[in-house]
């Protein structure tokens, strides 16, 4: 079974890194949307590093979201997400091999490009690591959390705009806790609750997720 | 000597009948094909059998035991063969297959791949990337996964859709092996191309749309 979960991760990975794939346009797409906030909000040094933090995590969301939608979709559409359902993995650590292999895909780049952009926006030197170390615990709560969007749309007519709708609102707490970790990282105040937080965040996530992704995919199948 | 049947069974889609008290048996080493005509339910019915979806009514046995008492038990028993060719364009021909090979069961030799691939007619493609093959090649890849397997039950969807002459002769000649070695086959297909390139014992099921 472990065999079958790691042999599951590897092939999304090299799916993901196969030529111009979803790691590469995830990474772009983040640094897009960073670069271009200054050119609508003009680029007083005080407001950018003000921003900066709030700017991270709401385009590491966005770019955690384009490829969401393909987590289970593109599987699903090329007959794959049927052989992969009667592989020896119930349908639960499926979601969690899948949720696992988009976090490594998308997410940790997220995490190595970020301090870039917080340097950019101007953030003191002492924010980069609690930023990084929030987006680390975050980023996999987004993968996960955008697993059971990605399971509950398929077979849906506009699935890829369903799945930011549907998952966008339970993404909400990560955000709210991850701009606050770095907030208080700039401001000296507590880091611990902040970042506690987006630990419990995670675990419960980990822990919940890929039962409720497993059941909606289940339910795709069967249809 | 193991037999795969079905009792009693009835499908609905979207709140339709599709079929009713329908029931069939296959024994090991024989050939059930599957006929009737588009939308009478052939796909579904092989999804039934896969455990993809559960019949309305109805029970599958193997060997005589209800397969719901052992679904982990059912699935590793069975390869399937969708209407969908399950190929990655991304990844090359041999990665293809050496995916799924992985989740299957312990990591195979490059040799097995290369001599799997070989009993379809694509042994000089493995390097290629799969976004380069017709769709008789595509299905061609598909079938090499049935060549690697070693599951006794074998469920196709329309096995011979976009092949050629000799691509259809060698899907007879894996399903030919296949039941000479005691595996059974359940095989949906329109026409008899499939049943006169077969050697093996071969029975038809019609399926016809319930009114």
């Amino acid at each position: 079974m472990m065999r079958a979960f790691l042999a599951i991760v590897g092939r999304d990975l090299r799916l993901a890194l196969a030529g111009g794939g979803d790691a590469a346009i995830a990474v772009a797409f983040f640094l897009v949307v960073a670069i271009i906030f200054p050119f609508g909000i003009g680029s007083e040094q005080a407001l950018l590093a003000r921003i900066g933090a709030g700017v991270v995590w709401v385009a590491a969301l966005l770019a955690a979201l384009l490829s969401l939608e393909r987590v289970f979709a593109a599987d699903f559409e090329d007959g794959s997400l049927d052989l992969l359902a009667l592989g020896p993995l119930p349908p639960a650590l499926l979601a969690l091999a899948k949720a696992l292999a988009h976090w490594l895909a998308t997410g940790l780049p997220l995490v190595v490009a970020a301090p870039f952009v917080a340097i950019l926006y101007g953030l003191p030197p002492a924010a980069l690591p609690v930023l990084a170390l929030a987006l680390l615990f975050g980023t996999p709560t987004l993968s996960l959390l955008g697993a059971i969007g990605a399971a509950l749309a398929l077979g849906a007519r506009r699935g890829g705009v369903l799945v930011p709708l549907l998952v966008l609102p339970l993404c909400v707490p990560v955000l709210i806790f991850g701009a606050a970790a770095a907030e208080a990282a700039i401001t000296g105040g507590a880091l611990r609750l902040p970042l506690s937080l987006l630990a419990a965040f995670l675990l419960t996530a980990a822990a919940l997720a890929p039962w409720a992704a497993g059941a909606a995919l289940r339910q795709a199948l069967g249809e | 000597m193991a037999i795969f049947e079905g009792v009693d069974l009835a499908c609905e889609r979207g709140g339709r009948v599709v079929f009713a008290g329908l029931g069939f048996a296959a024994a090991s080493g024989g050939v059930l094909l599957l006929a009737g005509a588009n939308g009478a339910g052939k796909s579904s019915l092989l999804r039934l059998m896969a455990g993809l979806a559960a019949p309305a009514a109805g029970a599958l046995r193997w060997a005589g035991k209800p397969v719901t008492d052992d679904p982990d038990g059912h699935r590793a028993r069975l390869a399937w063969l969708g209407h969908a060719d399950a190929v990655k364009p991304a990844l090359t021909v041999a990665r293809n297959l050496a995916n799924w090979a992985g989740m299957a069961g312990p990591r195979r030799a490059a040799a097995d791949i290369d001599a799997a691939l070989d009993r379809v007619g694509l042994g000089r493609l493995g390097p290629i990337p799969a976004r380069h093959l017709s769709a008789g090649q595509r299905r061609r890849l598909a079938l090499a996964r049935l060549a690697l397997g070693a599951a006794p039950l074998w469920l196709l969807d329309e096995p011979t859709t976009a092949l050629d002459e000799d691509g259809v002769a060698r899907l007879a000649g894996l399903i030919d092996r296949h039941c000479a070695s005691g595996g059974i086959v359940v095989a949906a297909t329109h026409g008899a191309v499939l049943a006169a390139a077969l050697t093996a014992p071969v029975a038809t099921l019609t399926l016809r749309a319930a009114s």
